[in-house]
């Protein structure tokens, strides 16, 4: 990776315990942001991308194993001091939690709750804090008399933008955008993307975007990641990624949107039988075999890495090898 | 991009100061707006100014037993407005000299139950593990210990007086605070935004005292409320079991009284029906105070009423 990488996971994996064993959410994850790069994450619910979000903070609850390594500007988020790792958060990397509704108190006017991440990591007084709670609030399109508000005054548009602008309130590198635009209106939704866009580029923050739209992120991110049980089965350039597809799981996700003003899509939608595996019990092989259009034979039997794909694409299936590369598959890697 | 801003010329004390004292007005006027808490502040600094004057409304002599200023069980006339004891005192007299030893074991019994109850169960709601544990565990032994057995030990050890009252309701009455308290703790710190004051880099301190306490607070407050009265009438059973201190004059102890000479059945209603109202009045007073406050502190209560 570059000088500029401001983050960097080499082989994440989370396993939580539960009473029936350990579920593998994350098995062996790797990927890199720059600063100003726009990297989305994608994925059906419960492959574990939430669970990647709250990782990259060490916010996990007890009950999940972390194995590999989360560079943070160049140091392990996993190995730091609890000290270096409050000092990290927020002031070094925040998040857009979803549902801005319930991240917000309902008790505290939302200014000072702005103002909270400015007065754990800096030392401010108060006239300093309203100042930055009204420049920020102006910055993501509120007005600054809005600060006496309480979180119930406002729609939930106002509330999410409420909370970029607290993510924003310490000037962070890393912004963790979780399913930022959920459970808002599709005109909503356009503003916050737009603006959320704006200010990551504004600033030169890292933005990792997570979300099970598609569509959402090729729009926003620069690169695309798709993950699938816990793994990245296909990672590339945006339009790259959502219009040509490699993965036969990211194939069926982009046309799993039907394009409006396309009658054909309309009557004929694309998408995927059956649900993603269960974690605690996944198939043998490609974990996407299953479920796969184009499976082949030998699909439940290799487990397949992610395997250069051409213009700076890279995909996890032994379809973007070439025929020799598929027997080579075949003969050297066995299941694990 | 010029924000309002306070001047910032002073020093950063006086800031602060200047910050309370406007918070602590804002705090006033919405409480106002309340007209059951004006009552119940109203009600409750009568009773204070009651207590406070006693010794000037009343003559130590007026609750003499041996020397009583009436003839005993009469009724109410010119000399006594609320009639007299089973010893010729004026129960009117009893009341007010009352006031003093219900309100004292009503404030600190509160005091101390609500303290610990509270700080214990935001504890052992927001750590995990061993420590939640061992406060839960202690809790649970504090829970089972019946208080007037606890009583009277306390009084063999300590002397029978106020204050051994007051700790053996306090040490008796935090468990089921805390109990509550956990139980709100454990559902405030599951909502979202307890993970994002996490994930702002708040520690231990930050989220309990930030997020946690105001959202118990409304718990903490209606607990409060009951809790006084609880206190007042616990402190009515010692005196009639003798551990309170005898030549003090209680509600509590004059109701017993009124009991002891059959007031009920003798429709006696002046000697046993002033001290409950007393009593329930302070509640009343409290309770209204309480829900005032709760509705200040709550946003979302405080729209609904307006």
């Amino acid at each position: 990776m570059t000088d500029s990488t401001v983050l960097e996971v080499d082989d994440l994996s989370v396993t939580y315990r539960s009473g029936s064993g350990e579920v593998p959410a994350v098995r062996g994850v790797s990927f890199g942001i720059a600063a100003g790069e726009k990297l989305g994450l994608a994925g059906e619910s419960g492959c574990g991308k939430s669970t990647m979000a709250l990782a990259m903070l060490r916010l996990l609850p007890k009950s999940a194993r972390m194995t590999g390594r989360i560079l943070f500007d160049g140091d392990d988020v996993l190995d730091m001091t609890w000290g270096r790792l409050r000092a990290v958060r927020w002031a070094g990397a925040s998040i857009v939690f979803q549902g801005a509704m319930h991240s917000l108190n309902a008790v505290q006017r939302i200014g000072t709750q702005i103002a909270e991440p400015m007065y754990l990591h800096e030392k401010v007084t108060e006239s300093e804090a309203q100042r930055r709670v009204g420049e920020l609030l102006e910055q993501v399109g509120l007005p600054t008399r809005r600060a006496d508000a309480f979180p119930h005054e406002l729609s939930g548009g106002q509330r999410q933008r409420v909370m970029i602008a607290m993510a924003l309130a310490c000037n962070p590198s890393l912004i963790i955008a979780d399913e930022p635009t959920t459970a808002l209106d599709v005109m909503i939704q356009a503003q916050i993307l737009t603006l959320i866009e704006s200010l990551v580029s504004e600033h030169g923050i890292a933005l990792l975007m997570i979300s099970h739209d598609l569509s959402v992120l090729a729009d926003t991110c620069d690169r695309l990641a798709i993950m699938y049980a816990g793994r990245i089965v296909e990672e590339g350039p945006s339009q790259r990624v959502f219009t040509s597809p490699n993965h036969p799981y990211s194939a069926a996700l982009s046309t799993a949107f039907p394009t409006i003003g396309d009658p054909a899509s309309r009557r004929n939608p694309g998408g995927l039988a059956g649900d993603p595996p269960d974690p605690a019990d996944l198939p043998t092989g490609c974990a996407f075999h299953p479920r796969c259009p184009s499976r082949l034979e030998h699909c439940s039997s290799v487990v397949p890495e992610l395997w250069p794909a051409g213009d700076d694409t890279r995909a996890a299936c032994v379809l973007t090898l070439s025929d020799q590369g598929r027997s080579l598959a075949s003969t050297t890697k066995e299941t694990v | 991009m010029t924000a309002p801003e306070t001047i910032s010329t002073s020093s950063p004390r006086r800031l602060t100061w200047a910050r309370r004292r406007r918070s602590a007005a804002q705090f006033w006027q919405q409480y106002r707006r309340n007209r059951g808490g004006m009552f119940g502040l109203v009600v409750l600094l009568l009773f204070v100014a009651t207590a406070l004057l006693a010794p000037w409304i009343v003559g130590q002599d007026a609750l003499s037993v041996t020397r009583p200023p009436g003839a005993p069980l009469q009724g109410p006339s010119q000399a006594f407005l609320l009639g007299t004891d089973r010893s010729g005192r004026s129960v009117l007299d009893l009341i007010i000299w009352g006031s003093r030893v219900s309100l004292t074991v009503g404030f600190w019994a509160t005091f101390i139950s609500i303290t610990f109850g509270a700080l214990l169960g935001i504890a052992a709601g927001h750590f995990h593990g061993w420590i939640s544990t061992v406060i839960m565990r202690v809790t649970d032994w504090f829970l089972v210990m019946p208080s007037l057995v606890l009583g009277v030990a306390l009084a063999a050890v300590l002397g029978r007086s106020l204050t051994t009252i007051i700790i053996a309701i306090g040490v008796t009455a935090w468990p089921t605070t805390a109990r509550l308290v956990r139980a709100q703790t454990l559902a405030v710190e599951a909502r979202p935004y307890i993970e994002r004051a996490h994930a702002l880099g708040g520690g231990h301190w930050h989220v309990m005292s930030r997020h946690v306490l105001p959202n118990v607070m409304p718990i903490v407050l209606a607990q409060t409320t009951l809790m006084v009265g609880t206190a007042i009438l616990t402190e009515s059973t010692f005196a009639f079991l003798g551990l309170g201190d005898p030549t003090t004059a209680s509600w509590g102890g004059t109701i017993q009284a009124a009991r002891d000479v059959g007031a009920v059945s003798a429709r006696m209603w002046w000697y046993i029906l002033p001290p409950g109202i007393a009593i329930v009045l302070v509640v009343l007073a409290f309770t209204l105070c309480g829900r005032a406050i709760e509705g200040v502190l709550n946003p979302k209560l405080r729209e609904r009423r307006s």
